[in-house]
């Protein structure tokens, strides 16, 4: 029996358990909505289409599963570009189908036609241009394990007009095998040999984990890793909540903002385990000083993040969950001696650390300081909230002041830094995860790059959460201003901004303010009560600075501390 | 550590847009292309792309990583050094006046071209072989005159059927 596009694709997207879909209407996918609303499938219509691709990534990285955005051709597709480009630095996958002006019309500059698979493949893991209805469940099938398998990542389908409405029989494949894609998920059992003879031998080891420990929910292997063989932990931003920020072993995170101990660690190791990270430039400063006294063992399933930016010991490619399973089944038969004894004196010299430069700021009691908000919010929290960010001052605090203890738990734009990211984020993890509370840590820069998902987020009663840290700039480049560039604030002062609370009320959501210290505690209860969103507007010190901090291509060690 | 030419070898899905994701791939992380050539396999459904780039070691391993991570790329394999054979083929039309025809007959003999096409001032020359004799063939030619030039770039296979 022949079906249509249209159908073919809603059946391809159920076979994949797409229960929600983040979108905007237009005239190429007006067929795919229409038989879109036939489906049990939940659309959440978006008020930008970025920020339809932000809220898929908020709620692939809170449900673990593959987020779906569906657009219209031209600009509904190069909206979603920057979306795309922030999944695909951070690993996120999520399928994005955009409409495509008819097949005939492709390459005569069309009504509403762009070359968006053109213009999105270095920021996709793959893309496709559906020219045969015949092809298209294939298609999909294909995208959805490119987008989970292997190092996650973005894969978009352009499908145009006509496609949906051509007939053809539903035929998919039963399984997808691609000669050309072969992720290696097993590691080499020599190159393990090696990291466990390394353990044993390090007298100073560390742990740096990231996003690919959380995106592999391979947080309980790191952990038993950790536990076991004594080894302390830091991470990149991307993986907070890969190991608890409440045990003795973490270090807190590493890096540009990372804490004193953490970098200070990472200087004086002898051993570096690496996993599921890439070495970003944030995390590593002068790459020629980093860790530059240790072995480095290096575990991604990406071979190309290996060797890229630092050269290693050993590599080992392979998924981290496997490798730390097989790792710590290696260690299981190893006589490691006395680790506690062997480990003591590092462990000590980072309690030394520790004690040295705690993340601190100076309390004012009449001036809300940016950072007591988010250690107030941490409090009230305590570790159970999803905390969502924005990107910029409000995006370090979050991430040094809330103690994050599970992967899935802390969403933001780490590799591309995406202003506006927060809010659509939060959108789609609380899609994703509704008994949970999420909560958007926002600058009032960021909030207002994509403040019209306040509408979203009413509409389908998403009780999320917005708290502004208002200083009335865009604070962190100010802070590189004031440290690098002789206080010259050259156009980061916001002299205007709309009132928060009552666009939070014009918006139909409740608006809420804090002025002095002591309204803080009374404004987040107040808020994280209410059973809808809330914009909770907090006025905070105006140039208040992210410490620690290591200037941009300086050793890691080198950190201004307040 | 010094940039040396590198030969890829490059089998891909044939399909639109591989070349794009490719050279796209160079450009935009700016790795350099000497010479690019693709051409259909005996197998209608892969081409074989042959690509020298100008890279230090651990950027030419980076590049092959790079290449291997595109979803098309069936496999990459260097193709440098004496285990492989290279040719190229060069269409060069040069200035043929009645004094000087009898000395570029005796230097495409010596390099055993062919003249394809002649007129009353030119000749057109093809010719085939490595990139020294292309260089060899180019110093000798240059006194001479050359009007034109066409080269397809480098192509390699592995000596040992693999």
């Amino acid at each position: 029996m022949k079906i249509n596009g249209t159908q073919i694709l809603m059946k391809a997207l159920q076979e994949e358990g797409v229960d929600v879909i983040f979108g905007y209407p237009g005239g190429a996918v007006i067929d795919i909505y229409d038989e879109l609303v036939k489906t049990d499938i939940r659309h959440i219509l978006v008020r930008h289409e970025q920020g339809a691709v932000h809220a898929a990534d908020g709620y692939a990285r809170a449900s673990g599963k593959v987020g779906v955005c569906l657009v219209t051709s031209g600009p509904g597709a190069t909206n979603t570009v920057t979306g795309i480009a922030s999944a695909y630095m951070d690993s996120i996958p999520l399928v994005v189908i955009t409409g495509q002006v008819p097949s005939a019309l492709i390459g005569n500059d069309a009504f509403q036609e762009v070359d968006i698979v053109g213009i999105t493949r270095p920021c996709t893991k793959h893309n496709y241009l559906v020219q045969n209805v015949e092809d298209l469940g294939r298609i999909i099938k294909e995208a959805f394990y490119i987008a989970r398998s292997g190092r996650p990542g973005p894969v978009l389908v352009d499908i145009p007009k006509d496609v949906g409405k051509a007939l053809a029989a539903y035929k998919v494949p039963k399984e997808i095998k691609l000669k050309s894609y072969n992720p290696t998920y097993n590691p080499n059992l020599r190159q393990l040999k090696k990291v466990t003879d390394l353990i044993k031998t390090a007298r100073r080891p560390m742990i740096f984990a990231g996003g690919g420990v959380v995106l592999s929910k391979s947080h309980m292997e790191l952990r038993e890793l950790a536990r076991k063989a004594q080894i302390p932990v830091t991470t990149s931003l991307m993986g907070l909540g890969a190991f608890p920020a409440t045990d003795p072993l973490w270090l807190g995170m590493i890096g540009m903002h990372g804490t004193y101990r953490s970098n200070m660690a990472t200087a004086a190791c002898d051993l570096m385990i690496a996993i599921g990270v890439r070495f970003d430039d944030r995390v590593t400063g002068r790459t020629d000083t980093f860790a530059a006294q240790a072995q480095i063992v290096h575990i991604d399933i990406d071979p190309t993040s290996i060797r890229k930016n630092i050269p290693v010991s050993v590599p080992v490619v392979g998924d981290c969950k496997i490798t730390l399973s097989q790792l710590n089944e290696l260690l299981a038969d190893t006589d490691m001696g006395d680790l506690k004894a062997k480990r003591s004196g590092w462990l000590h010299q980072i309690e030394g650390w520790k004690n040295a430069a705690r993340l601190s700021y100076e309390q004012d009691d009449k001036i809300i300081k940016p950072q007591f908000v988010v250690q107030k919010l941490n409090e009230l929290t305590q570790g159970k909230a999803i905390i969502c960010t924005e990107v910029g001052q409000n995006q370090m605090w979050a991430a040094q002041y809330c103690q994050i203890e599970e992967p899935g738990h802390f969403i933001t734009s780490g590799g591309l830094g995406v202003m506006g990211f927060g809010l659509p984020a939060a959108i789609g993890a609380q899609m994703a995860r509704p008994d949970k509370l999420v909560v958007d840590v926002a600058g009032d820069g960021s909030i207002q790059m994509n403040i019209q998902e306040m509408a979203t987020a009413v509409q389908y009663c998403l009780p999320v959460k917005i708290v502004i840290l208002n200083n009335g700039y865009l604070g962190m480049v100010r802070q590189w201003q004031e440290l690098f560039y002789e206080k010259r604030y050259a156009c980061t002062c916001m002299e205007h901004a709309p009132d928060f609370v009552r666009l939070a009320e014009a918006y139909g959501a409740v608006g809420l303010r804090a002025e002095k210290p002591d309204e803080v505690e009374k404004v987040l209860r107040e808020g994280l009560a209410v059973k809808g969103p809330v914009i909770m507007d907090f006025v905070v010190a105006k140039e208040e600075c992210v410490y620690p901090m290591v200037p941009a291509g300086a050793a890691i060690t080198e950190m201004l501390l307040v | 550590m010094t940039n040396e030419k590198h030969v890829l070898s490059i089998l891909v899905d044939n399909q639109p847009g591989v070349l794009s994701r490719i050279s796209g791939l160079f450009s935009g992380r700016g790795y350099n292309i000497e010479s690019l050539c693709v051409a259909e396999t005996t197998d209608p459904n892969i081409s074989r792309l042959t690509v020298v780039t100008k890279a230090n070691q651990p950027l030419v391993e980076q590049i092959k990583k790079q290449l291997n991570k595109l979803i098309n790329i069936i496999k990459v394999h260097e193709l440098t050094g004496s285990k492989y054979v290279h040719r190229e083929l060069a269409l060069i039309k040069v200035n043929a006046k009645t004094e000087n025809r009898a000395e570029i007959l005796r230097i495409v003999d010596i390099f055993r071209g062919k003249i394809v096409d002649v007129g009353p001032d030119h000749y057109t020359i093809e010719v085939t072989g490595d990139e020294g004799k292309m260089e060899a063939i180019l110093t000798l030619l240059r006194p001479i005159g050359i009007k034109e030039i066409a080269r397809t770039g480098t192509i390699a296979l592995f000596r040992d059927s693999k």
